[in-house]
């Protein structure tokens, strides 16, 4: 086909710039017991990277999923290049050029790289049989033009969930895309990773695509995008142009508030050694790490993906058996086997994967939060119903949980609020040594904020807390000592109030 | 802000009882109950005998054997496996029981058997559990060792009760109390003590996580092999009870007499609607499945077809019922992207 010939390029440009890409007109959406979104409008332009922003079950999933024929509206039309479409399923979405990389990964974890690449549309011969050459060529010239370092023929399962994030990026980019839609693309990559997406989006705003970018991350909002649209609540609360706003502007039309600034540490409450690491190691994961946590006292952890962060805190869970080394609970030497022993000498891990180890998808919010602690809500093997609800309301409230009752499953809240559900989980448990491994990923500013007071406040209360975190701004911002992991060891070790970014970057990078 | 709205949500929902909104989510959660009413409609309009109450207690003390067995197997369904060597268990414990009864009194012969099958459970439970291994696996591979251990604990033959008036064994499969058949009530009472276990009681709470999700069960501190372990003996506990109510029933006991059964329990439990899946599920479910088989079986057997009318009957009746359940929940009859 050939370019329209009797426009010029300005004309063609100012045709673009009226007409958007994509319209979404007065969208609304229910579920029992929300109205996830109200009546919603939304445009994106060609070549333009439009953020989606919002505190947690703002509605901002639930729009793209209907934009991508994972949801059906009650109200409301979609419109693409002015043509109204209706979108019955995913599939038909991507046909018409519509793509929606999850927040949730969705691929086969059994198959190959390439077969997910291509799953449901794979190359066959001409007797219907996939062909595998072109298959894995094709997924291969893909994965270069993302810079991946793994190959089409490689596993899933094998693949860090950074890794399996790019392979769902690749799906996308299968079809000839129109509209991109990143839900929460960065929450578990690297920084290295992080760079090689963001070049991706600007090359795919080169070739017009429309992008739409949902994110918790300022940062990343205002270094990408040309507009910003707030949701609250299921409805927008406005359209920013990027350049002419600002962070505490978005924050205060997202939470209707500004953000205090960091939360004051809790000065001189430092006690005695609540839990003490001497040479501990496990196979390559880790090698010979030493290391105190004090009562009164948040120790970050900090290092790239793959350093054994996840690994030591595991391995204090009782989930990993060390090779060598001790572990000392408040000075006495201790074998913890399995996470009953770790619970019962007062231990708590939130864990990383919400959706994998975290929770119990079908379950409702409340006995989710009871599941670690049946055994302290019940001291005779009966259910106290009562002593279940009360959890369930003091920490949803603290947490600001937003869900349509207690009985909710949790697989129906949005990402951040099932990760309050984890975190309400281990802290209603009253530890004495509190780890969390990466606390706050998919949750929003306001909530993020709140949740970084929480640990400094239960902190102050005499708990030791361990924060594992690829996020060095919460790093720096909660813990009173820093530990820089280096491939399996301990790198090095700062006070959080005296170090400098530069010097952490290098810790953790073994320089 | 958002915690007023999580506290409006709270209270709301009390509120609203009787809301569009609480009629669709009834239909779904409870449309195989709803199905299950119709149906009992119907078949009460086409013989004015089905509804009586002579042919009502008929129908549940029929249907006691394979509800009582389809209990035990709810709970390891739920927990998140399956257990195929119940139908082999019940003729080898059925055998045991019978046999024993002559040889060393009814009393002696109830425990010897209650001992066994606690034993099949727990090797279950053992493999299933603690080895991880498949528990279709380990569970067929049961069902073909009891079958074997059956026929060479008889030799092949039929045992028998000789003196069937003078002991009060009688009494589980052929009496009545209160007006109600006695396997009736062994069914009822357990349905109900196994209720209580599953809603009630921590262990009830663990198999749902372990069943639900095996690792966020394990990184909440809940001994997933253990639970598992516990199904398998409630499973095994209750063939045992079914044991029971056939032997004294027949007062004697061909040594396959379960063959098949695991298939129509399972056929009960999914059509109660647990999912196979693990995780979900109810015994309340599990009885009105088991109901519903036993109701189609004599509905057709009173409308005068041949009773092996009933298997296509029921073939039909579980697609479509699990297709109801499926279709509500995603709001059309087919999916979209096929
Ligand atoms: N499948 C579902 N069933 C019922 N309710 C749902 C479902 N999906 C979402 N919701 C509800 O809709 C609301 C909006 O959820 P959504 O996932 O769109 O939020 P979000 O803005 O993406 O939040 P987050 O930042 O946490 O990802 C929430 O209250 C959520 O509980
Ligand atoms: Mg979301």
């Amino acid at each position: 086909m050939t370019p329209v010939a009797h426009h010029t390029q300005s004309e063609l440009d100012d045709l673009k710039a009226k007409a958007p890409l994509l319209v979404l007109d007065g969208v609304t959406k229910t579920f029992p017991g929300v109205k996830a979104l109200d009546d919603v409008s939304f445009e994106v332009r060609h070549g333009e990277v439009h953020a989606l922003l919002g505190e947690n079950g703002a509605g901002k999933s639930t729009l793209m999923k209907v934009l991508a024929g994972n949801h059906q509206a009650e109200r409301g039309q979609v419109h693409l290049e002015g043509e109204a479409i209706r979108v019955a399923n995913p599939l038909e979405a991507k046909k018409r050029g519509i793509v929606l990389i999850h927040q949730e990964l969705s691929l086969v974890p059994e198959m190959t790289v390439a077969e997910n690449i291509f799953l449901g549309s794979l190359p066959t011969t001409a007797l219907g049989i996939v062909n595998w050459r072109t298959l894995f060529d094709r997924a291969g010239r893909i994965l270069d033009q993302l810079g991946c370092r793994f190959a089409a023929s490689d596993k899933v399962d094998r693949l860090s969930i950074a890794n399996r994030q790019m392979v769902e990026i690749a799906r996308a980019l299968v079809f000839t895309p129109k509209v991109v839609v990143f839900d929460e693309p960065t929450a578990s990559l690297t920084d290295a990773e992080k760079v090689v997406l963001f070049d991706i989006i600007e090359r795919l705003k080169e070739q017009d695509v429309g992008i739409v970018y949902i994110s918790h991350r300022m940062d990343e909002i205002f270094r990408l995008s040309d507009r910003i649209t707030v949701l609250r609540d299921g409805q927008v609360s406005g359209t920013l142009k990027t350049a002419e706003t600002t962070e505490d502007e978005v924050t205060r039309l997202m939470i209707g508030r500004s953000l205090e600034g960091r939360p004051a540490a809790a000065p001189g409450a430092i006690g005695e050694v609540a839990l003490e690491l001497k040479g501990l190691s496990c196979g390559d994961l880790f090698r010979d790490v030493s290391f105190s946590l004090r009562r009164g006292e948040v120790v970050g952890m900090y290092g790239l993906i793959g350093a054994g962060r996840t690994e030591i805190a595991e391995t204090i869970f009782g989930l990993r058996t060390p090779d060598a080394g001790e572990i000392r609970v408040h000075g006495e030497v201790v074998q913890i086997a399995s996470p009953p022993d770790a619970i019962r000498h007062g231990i708590a891990l939130a864990p990383e994967s919400r959706k994998e180890q975290g929770l119990v998808l079908g379950m409702s919010c409340r006995d989710n939060m009871s599941l670690a602690q049946l055994e302290g809500v019940s001291a005779t093997g009966w259910l106290d119903r009562g002593a279940e609800q009360a959890i369930y309301d003091e920490y949803a409230e603290r947490l600001a949980l937003k869900s349509p009752s207690w009985r909710t499953p949790v697989v129906n809240l949005s990402g951040g609020n099932q990760q309050k559900v984890v975190l309400g989980k281990w802290l209603s448990t009253r530890p004495e040594i509190l780890i969390v491994d990466e606390p706050t990923r998919g949750i929003d500013v306001g909530s993020k904020s709140e949740i970084h007071a929480l640990i400094r406040r239960l902190a102050a209360s005499g708990i030791a807390v361990l924060v594992i975190s690829s996020e060095m701004p919460e790093v720096l911002g909660v813990s009173d000592r820093i530990l820089a992991l280096y491939h399996g060891r301990l790198a090095a070790e700062f006070d959080a109030a005296s170090v400098t970014e530069d010097a952490l970057v290098q810790a953790i990078s073994g320089m | 802000m958002a915690k007023a709205d999580a506290q409006a949500g709270r209270s709301s929902d009390r509120q609203r009882l009787i809301s569009g909104e609480n009629v669709r989510r009834i239909l779904q959660t409870q449309g195989i109950l709803i199905a299950f009413i119709l149906f009992l409609v119907a078949f009460s309009l086409s013989s004015d005998r089905f509804a009586s109450f002579d042919n009502v207690s008929t129908v549940f003390r029929q249907v006691s054997i394979i509800g009582t067995i389809a209990l035990g197997v709810t709970i390891v369904v739920i927990g998140g496996n399956l257990d195929l060597s119940v139908g082999s268990l019940l003729s080898f414990t059925t055998v045991l029981v019978v046999d024993l009864h002559d040889k060393i009194g009814p009393t002696g012969a109830i425990l010897v058997m209650f001992a066994a099958a606690l034993a099949v459970g727990a090797v279950n439970g053992l493999l299933v559990g603690f080895a991880r291994l498949n528990s279709l696996i380990v569970t067929l591979g049961m069902l073909s060792a009891i079958q074997g251990v059956t026929l060479i604990y008889t030799g092949g033959q039929n045992v028998d009760i000789v003196d069937q008036e003078g002991t009060w064994f009688t009494f589980f499969g052929r009496d009545f109390l209160l007006g109600i058949a006695v396997p009736t009530w062994i069914f009822l009472v357990l349905a109900v003590a196994l209720h209580i276990v599953l809603t009630r009681t921590t262990f009830g709470r663990r198999v749902f996580a372990v069943g639900g999700n095996p690792t966020a069960s394990a990184f909440s501190g809940v001994r997933r092999a253990r639970v598992v372990f516990s199904t398998y003996l409630i499973s095994a506990a209750a063939t045992g009870c079914a044991a029971l109510i056939l032997g004294s029933r027949v007062m004697g006991s061909q040594n396959n007499v379960g063959q098949g059964y695991e298939l129509l329990v399972l056929a009960g439990v999914i059509l109660g609607g647990t999912s196979l899946l693990g995780g979900s599920g109810s015994i309340p479910k599990t009885v009105i499945g088991v109901l519903i088989l036993g109701f189609i079986q004599n509905g057709l057997l009173l409308m005068g077809y041949p009773y092996y009318a009933q298997w296509l009957v029921t073939w039909v009746v579980i697609i479509l019922a699990v297709w109801l359940d499926v279709a509500s929940k995603r709001g059309r009859l087919f999916t979209t992207t096929s």
